[in-house]
């Protein structure tokens, strides 16, 4: 007998729904919507009570018309008033219209939550549960509230039925996740998770959620569930197929229930009770086991529902990780279904493969994969399983497979379907750098990328690819060369002609030697895609024109001329405009000089962590990103490096683009001519007594902004030859008032002589004055000159103490020497006092290229292939002074882990081995 | 957690939507259609599982459906379920309704809304399964429909009884009821993917 008997329903109703069903067009379905909504309006309205029967069939109606995406704006009170009906069917019908169409912030609560009181109490099992079901589709915190109490009692009560028992556990689920402050389980946790031996299966079902959810939540509190959930899930499993009855599904007991188990378990780490732990690696062995047995029925819900146990026990196998020999059949598990016939199979075979990649201990077994994988990519019919595929190849990415697994990615990527193309990309580009051997490689890559999906690449991976070839000065004419090839393809993307405008205006230089390439068939090469770019591409061109005329003098008339051009200097774009206007003057009146100084090649970006990184995340999520760059880089932004401009305009940056303001990083350089002369502005020193917080910083390089305040700001250029040094002093008025009586003097010790060229008093309101600064070394020193200004701001008496950065290793001469001479020297400074040693903490990263460029910086040379242990440094020198020199030798042993140096130096004289080691020590 | 369960047939058309978290009903229309529109232009064969559409969370959440003749029935789950328990949840609702209705087909869906709503809602409460076995479920309706027939025996006679009338009136009745549709019922179980 079938459950719903046909033809007893309401006629009314069916009448409606045929005639809808019947309308020819949109406009007529509305009008006989509209007519039955004024019919069932004025009933509601009518003088008439309605029976039973007739509310329920005009909610009924209602829902309908509500299904049909039509919005029903009365009859709430109707329903409210069924559910205070005697009648099953009435309050049955009261129920449904309020949880399909009341939401948790309706008026009506107070009204409703009456209603369920009344019901709660009716010891009614139907009733009860129709309550329960309101609640838990509703679930405001007003119900919450009223009812949070309530529940748990009921759910734990002996008397009550099974029914009422899942309703019960389900509807405290759901407060739980609406209003978990509300909820207060304490008493009952012990009774709740003794509900996981329940006799009646589908309580337990029921309670299985509700457990899950709270032990996630309160770990501790619900740890005694382990033990509870291992022995009902081995129950499960070693029962045959008959003995769970009807929650026997296609001959596989359970499976609903033994999936909730696993995924309970994984809310917690391997059990540590032996017994415990042994029983239910049991299980998963014989999980395992089933799945080579022959299937018991050729349906595929069978084979579902034997796999879908499957599946959550391999998760629980990745996310305890700890048991090697189950990973490692899970991962042969996962293989065979890679090459499953089903399709669903394949998909979650690819799916939990990529969480299985991520373990140590199955790394390398998931690795066996890849020609599979790789064949998903390239064949499936499905984009679901081929995106799997996509990120399982990420996923199991590493050093001896990357070049082959970024070459399949970007093949497919030419036919990939463009809903998965961006990622594609990100990942692409995140690969070729994290594993990158060379770099000619990563930038053959990044074009390619380009090329192939020019429209994906976003902003990130293109400033990338440029940032990693200005950081690496070996890469850099490849880059060159490349760039230029690739552009000239008759069509190229725009993002290439931006990665070409900026690689061929900072290192076209490069490759100008090269007829082919000459510095005047770049320009014409990159003039050529001009007008087909967009505004900010255009900006980019133009400042790598104004580059080329500082790189190539030859091309500077023709540049000019195109600078000049109508379609330039009176370019409707105030952004092209202001750029053609200034590069051309910039051109025509400064020296080369100044044009070599403004337009100098980009200093490296500091090495940050990989935006593009960071947008795959975002995109992904935070969990989706398994794979992290082993060194963390960034892009630096481009608008902080500026390297100063001719005009304190917003667009002072040569080569930024408006459209791509930097997030971090930025020197508060806006605006300020002073500041942007000295690029590295740090953070403002204040006046008070001597300042050796900027001193420090000089230790290993010469140049840079040596003292800032509100007033003042003092830069610094300095160069040293032998035991000479000549030092360049620019004191810039910050303020728009003149400093008068501007003094300043210098102090220095006996082992050093100075002397000092005199200003003129006067410093003018936003002017720069130069003062220049001579120094010889006599002989070896420890304190540093002393620099004194005194001057008059607005009346007030300024007087400004700093150290000068003159430091011994200023005086250092590099010395070049082979392995043998080195250890030979090495050796023959072996007495106690001419050994220096320190051992410190890291303050900065230990980025190797960071550290050779502090060294070098040191003066010393850099010694390659000398220490038996390539992650060591040594440096070798002589300190000249006019009464002696001083050889010195330098070892520096990082280690990464602890986050440590060791740092010895021997010289030929204690007091420099010593003060060496003392500076340098500070600069890691 | 199940964010939403729809059922939509072929064109698009909304025969049963649930959804256990809360959008403004414009919302849900557009998750309806955004969901048919990603269901539907996949081709048979391929996998029941694809993420879901960006009003309902995108990747985060996915979407499994399965296809019966003119019906989808999609389930939108969070990362916390099962794929392949959900195809199987499906596939005991579909049997159930069609126990419950004597070979289901769409017609069923429409006509009876509010008893598919109540089979469901034996299944599925709040987001979380309740009960997954199918004898249970139906026991469970043939309780609410016995009570029902019981009701219907005292109040519902005179309605009846109206209607039979107003039925002797309308000769052209049948006709109304879009007798088209029933050559697209479900024959029977075996036949489903």
């Amino acid at each position: 007998m079938p459950a719903v008997s046909k033809g007893d329903g309401m006629r009314g109703l069916a009448v409606f729904i045929s005639d809808i069903r019947n309308c020819k067009s949109k406009e007529a379905e509305i009008k006989r919507i509209n007519k039955e909504l004024a019919n069932i309006r004025s009933k509601f309205k009518g003088d008439k009570a309605l029976d039973g029967y007739s509310k329920k069939k005009y909610v009924c109606k209602l829902l309908f018309i509500f299904l049909l995406g039509h919005d029903i704006d009365f009859g709430h009170m109707e329903a409210v008033n069924l559910l205070s009906s005697n009648k099953y069917t009435e309050k049955q019908i009261g129920y449904l219209f309020i949880s399909v169409l009341v939401n948790s912030n309706s008026e009506l609560i107070r009204l409703i939550n009456n209603a369920i009181k009344n019901d709660l109490s009716s010891r009614n099992p139907t009733f009860m549960c129709l309550a329960l079901h309101c609640i838990a589709n509703v679930g405001s915190r007003e119900m919450a509230e009223a009812f949070a109490g309530e529940i748990p009692r009921i759910l734990v009560a002996g008397d009550t039925m099974d029914s009422v028992k899942q309703s019960a556990a389900l509807c405290l689920l759901r407060l739980y996740k609406a209003s978990p402050d509300l909820v207060l389980m304490g008493e009952w946790t012990s009774r709740v998770v003794h509900l996981l031996n329940d006799q009646h299966m589908g309580v337990v079902t029921a309670a299985i959620s509700l457990i899950t959810c709270l032990s996630s939540k309160n770990p501790d509190e619900f740890k005694t569930c382990v033990s509870l959930a291992v022995s009902r899930l081995s129950r499960i499993v070693s029962s045959a197929s008959t003995d769970l009855q009807d929650y026997t599904y296609y001959f596989v007991p359970a499976p609903w229930l033994s999936c909730k188990l696993l995924r309970l378990l994984q809310c917690y780490p391997p059990p540590e009770d032996g017994a415990v732990k042994g029983r239910l690696v049991e299980c998963l062995e014989t999980i395992l086991n089933k799945a080579q047995e022959p299937p018991k029925s050729k349906k595929v819900q069978h084979s579902n529902a034997k796999n879908a146990i499957l599946f959550e026990a391999i998760s629980l196998i990745i996310h305890y990780d700890s048991e090697p020999n189950l990973l490692v059949r899970a991962c042969n598990q996962l293989g065979q279904f890679l090459q499953h016939r089903e399709t669903n199979l394949r998909y979650l075979a690819l799916e939990s493969m990529c969480t299985l990649a991520s373990s140590e201990f199955s790394h390398e077994a998931v690795k066996t994969h890849i020609e599979t994988v790789i064949n998903a990519l390239k064949t499936e019919r499905d984009v679901s399983v081929r995106q799997r595929a996509a990120d399982l190849l990420y996923a199991m990415c590493d050093r001896s497979n990357a070049k082959q697994i970024v070459a399949e990615m970007l093949s497919y990527l030419e036919t990939a379907d463009y809903s998965i193309r961006e990622e594609m990309v990100l990942k692409v580009a995140i690969l070729a750098e994290k594993y990158a051997v060379d770099y000619s490689w990563y930038v053959d890559t990044i074009l390619n990328l380009i090329r192939i999906a020019g429209d994906y690449v976003s902003e990130e991976v293109w400033y990338r690819v440029i940032q990693i070839v200005i950081n690496r000065d070996d890469v850099q004419g490849y880059a060159a060369k490349t760039v230029f090839e690739a552009l000239q393809a008759p069509a190229c993307h725009e993002n290439m002609v931006k990665v070409g405008g900026y690689i061929l205006g900072e290192f076209g230089n490069l490759i100008a030697g090269d007829p082919r390439s000459s510095p005047l068939v770049q320009f014409n090469l990159l003039h050529s895609k001009f007008h087909l770019c967009s505004v900010p591409t255009r900006a980019l061109l133009l400042s790598a024109y104004i580059k080329f005329i500082n790189l190539f003098p030859e091309t500077k008339a023709t540049i000019q001329e195109v600078l000049r051009s109508d379609s330039q200097i009176r370019n409707s774009d105030v952004e092209l405009q202001q750029r053609a206007v200034e590069y051309l003057k910039l051109s025509s009146i400064a020296s080369t000089d100044v044009l070599a100084t403004v337009l100098e090649e980009m200093p490296p970006f500091p090495e940050r962590e990989s935006s593009i990184l960071a947008k795959l995340k975002k995109k992904k999520g935070p969990g989706a990103v398994s794979v992290e760059l082993e060194d963390g880089k960034e892009r630096g932004d481009y608008l902080s490096h500026s390297n100063g401009s001719s005009t304190p305009s917003p667009s002072a940056d040569l080569l930024g683009l408006r459209s791509t303001a930097p997030a971090s990083g930025a020197t508060p350089s806006a605006g300020s001519l002073l500041v942007d002369v000295f690029s590295e502005a740090g953070p403002s020193a204040t006046s008070a007594g001597v300042n050796d917080d900027g001193f420090l910083r000089f230790v290993c390089k010469n140049n840079g902004v040596l003292f800032e305040n509100q007033l003042l700001q003092i830069g610094i250029k300095s160069e040293y030859r032998q035991n000479l040094g000549r030092m360049y002093l620019f004191y810039g008025n910050k303020t728009s008032v003149q400093f008068v009586s501007f003094n300043t003097t210098v102090s220095c010790p006996g082992e050093l002589q100075s002397h000092i060229l005199q200003l003129e008093p006067l410093v003018e309101g936003g002017a720069q004055v130069q003062q220049v600064i001579n120094i010889e070394c006599l002989t070896d020193f420890i304190d540093a000159p002393l620099l004194n200004i005194k001057f008059r701001y607005g009346g007030a008496l300024q007087n400004i103490s700093l150290k000068l950065p003159v430091t011994i290793n200023k005086f250092f001469q590099p010395t070049e020497m082979a392995a043998a001479d080195f250890f030979q020297r090495w050796k023959q400074l072996s007495q106690p006092q001419q050994e220096a040693q320190k051992i410190f903490k890291a303050s900065h990263g230990m980025d190797t290229e960071v550290l050779k460029a502090k060294l070098l910086g040191l003066g010393t040379a850099l010694l390659e292939n000398v220490d038996p242990n390539p992650e060591n440094y040594v440096c070798a020198g002589v300190i000249q002074t006019k009464a002696q020199q001083v050889g010195c030798l330098l070892r520096l042993e990082p280690n990464a882990q602890a986050q440590m140096y060791r740092l010895t130096l021997r010289s030929s004289k204690d007091t420099v081995s010593q003060r060496v080691c003392d500076l340098l020590a500070e600069q890691f | 957690m199940i964010k939403a369960i729809l059922i939509f047939n072929n064109h698009g058309k909304p025969r049963l939507s649930k959804f256990y978290e809360h959008y403004s009903e414009d919302t849900e229309q557009q998750i309806i259609r955004e969901t048919f529109h990603l269901v539907s232009k996949r081709d048979e064969n391929v996998c029941n599982f694809l993420e879901g559409g960006m009003l309902i969370g995108g990747s985060e959440n996915k979407l499994i459906y399965r296809h019966y003749a003119t019906l989808y029935f999609v389930f939108c789950v969070d990362s916390s379920e099962s794929g392949l328990g959900i195809l199987d949840l499906i596939q005991v609702f579909v049997e159930t309704l069609d126990k419950c209705f004597e070979n289901v087909c769409e017609l069923d869906l429409i006509f009876h809304v509010d008893k598919v709503h109540n089979i469901l809602a034996e299944m599925v409460m709040g987001g979380m399964v309740l009960e997954t076995n199918m004898n249970e479920i139906i026991t469970q309706v043939d309780a609410q429909n016995k009570m029902e027939k019981s009701e219907a025996g005292i109040a519902g006679a005179p309605a009846r009884a109206v209607s039979a009338v107003k039925n002797m009136n309308l000769p052209e009745m049948p006709r109304n009821i879009n007798i088209g549709d029933i050559s697209i019922k479900v024959p029977n179980l075996p036949s489903f993917k």
